[in-house]
């Protein structure tokens, strides 16, 4: 509290030497909602060694990010997908983290590991019993997010499920569908492997357990990239650019820990 | 005295428009969300075609070939109402009943301010208390897979519009002018017998404003609801399904959309617009009626 007041006023007087000095500068970004807790501890290191220069973030989601960044609204657009052929043709995308995707099932299952394919027949509603998977004799619970979501759009294109997955709960946030998850021993959910916690049971894939050194290697299949969008051939301003190099220099490497991702570079 | 009866007029003047901008205030703002909403609910509904979004039965709005019938939502939206007001209309109807005519001073006095309580409470708290008990409780109970679905957001929602219409249904029974019971109970009736034939008749119009009320609030939940309903977009064929409402078909999809299915979700809205319009008209009707009698 008191700390927070005081780093405030730092930040407040830093601001006004700053803007005193006329290179004030803001850097505006604008996406995905899954990238806010990187992109948070990014820009606020980023803020304090670099007085003066404010970074915004606003949480409007992948494809706003993406339209945000083709209109030049924003310095950086944020996309929790790998960028369409269709908008790579104005676009730039820089893979700056990559986010393991865990699969996670209620406490009291006994199931501890599903394949890529297996995982896509459950959601497709071709594997219904735990049964079948090892598990009890129960019918299994989709659960999801809703269409939209970054993290929906990566598991549904990791495996392959696209417009088939027979939810039976689309949630509109991580929180929500760990809750549900560790609230029904017959659920499945996915979530960001900076979300899980100890409430749940995370699945291993394919025998592969979701981890910082897996899921860079790419023997952990259930991944997203977290992509920095940018206009083609158009210069970012100075302080843009700053930021955009400050997020794969080694100096930051240790806050993508923080952020529960791992780094790309 | 001269200069101090100016200035008597100059304040009434200044009271005079700064009242009139603040009215007119009012009527812009609902009268540009008015025209916003139409502006932005039109062009999906023409593209779509009005037939195919109000009776398509199949909402699909990131598929490669979207498709968006909202009528899974507009009839889980009705059903959704109608059990809500189902439960908790006699709950909250009784419960004003007993608070206006019956209850002994001390224990209106503890449960009035509760009934408050419950209307104060933000809808965000229902839902994840719903989610953490209601949820479970049913799947328990009914033995399913899952206890999400119609049947959970109706209990939400009747506990959500027992406030408003106990209120108001409290406000209608002691309109009721105090010769009314004075003269049944002369005549012999009792005490029962006062409040169902003539206090609850005379509070007729009152109590159904509070039956309206409640169906306004209840359509236009939207996060207690999607906390506890699936969200999954089924037709409501069973209390059990999996559904998704006008609400939550907005809010859960709005954050994340683009192009034709943000469109869409403004149509949505309209289409929300237009139910809760009706059901505004229905209550002032009613609220007119009362006054004149």
């Amino acid at each position: 509290m008191k700390f927070s007041k005081i780093f405030g006023a730092v930040m407040f007087a830093a601001g006004i030497a700053a803007s005193a000095q006329a290179s004030a500068g803001t850097v505006s970004t604008d996406g995905s909602t899954s990238m806010e807790k990187l992109v948070g501890v990014l820009s606020e290191s980023f803020m304090a060694k670099n007085s003066g220069i404010n970074v915004t973030y606003n949480p409007t989601g992948s494809g706003s990010g993406i339209q945000a960044a083709t209109d030049g609204r924003c310095d950086i657009g944020l996309s929790s997908r790998a960028l369409k052929p269709a908008e790579a043709e104005k676009l730039e995308g820089t893979t700056v983290a990559l986010d393991g995707i865990v699969m996670v099932v209620n406490k009291q299952n006994k199931v501890s590991d599903l394949s890529l394919e297996q995982i896509a027949k459950v959601y497709t509603g071709e594997v219904s019993n735990w049964k079948e998977l090892g598990g009890a004799d129960a019918p299994i619970v989709l659960i999801g997010r809703e269409a939209g979501s970054g993290t929906r759009d990566g598991f549904e294109s990791v495996t392959g499920t696209k417009e088939k997955c027979k939810y039976r709960q689309e949630l509109t946030s991580t929180g929500d569908v760990i809750t549900t998850v560790s609230q029904n021993p017959n659920a499945i959910g996915y979530a960001s492997l900076s979300a899980v916690n100890d409430s749940v049971k995370g699945l291993t894939v394919g025998g592969v357990k979701a981890d910082e050194a897996s899921v860079k290697d790419g023997s952990y299949k259930l991944q997203r990239p977290f992509v920095y969008v940018t206009l083609k051939g158009k210069k970012l301003s100075a302080d843009a650019q700053k930021f955009f190099d400050y997020s794969f220099s080694d100096e930051a490497k240790p806050l993508f820990d923080k952020a529960g991702v791992v780094f790309a570079k | 005295m001269f200069e101090a009866h100016k200035k008597i007029i100059n304040t009434e003047k200044i009271a005079y428009w700064i009242f009139l901008v603040l009215g007119v205030m009012n009527v812009g703002f609902v009268l540009m969300i008015c025209v916003y909403l139409l502006i932005a609910g039109t062009p999906a509904i023409v593209k779509v075609g009005p037939i195919d979004f109000l009776f398509g039965t199949t909402w699909a709005s990131t598929a490669a070939q979207p498709k968006f019938g909202i009528l899974p939502f507009i009839l889980t939206s009705i059903y959704g109402t109608i059990g809500a007001i189902v439960i908790g209309l006699p709950l909250g109807f009784f419960s004003a009943v007993y608070l206006a005519k019956m209850a002994s001073r001390k224990v209106k006095a503890v449960i009035e301010p509760m009934v408050d309580l419950l209307a104060g409470i933000p809808s965000v708290v229902y839902g994840f208390i719903g989610m953490l008990v209601l949820v479970p409780g049913i799947r328990a109970l009914f033995g399913l897979p899952d206890g999400s679905g119609l049947l959970a957001a109706i209990i939400v929602l009747a506990i959500m519009i027992l406030p408003s219409i106990i209120k108001v249904s409290i406000t209608a029974i002691e309109a009721v002018p105090e010769e009314y019971t004075l003269g049944s109970l002369a005549l012999g009736a009792n005490k029962v017998e006062t409040i169902f034939r003539v206090v609850v008749p005379a509070a007729r119009s009152g109590i159904s404003a509070a039956v309206v009320l409640g169906v306004g609030r209840a359509i236009g939940e939207a996060m207690a609801v999607m906390m506890v309903a699936g969200n999954a977009a089924n037709m409501p064929d069973s209390l059990f399904q999996s559904v998704r409402f006008l609400t939550t078909a907005v809010a859960s999809e709005m954050s994340y959309s683009s192009g034709l299915q943000r469109e869409a979700l403004f149509s949505i809205a309209l289409v929300l617009f237009a139910f809760i319009m009706v059901i505004n008209g229905i209550l002032n009707m009613l609220l007119k009626k009362g006054i004149k009698r």
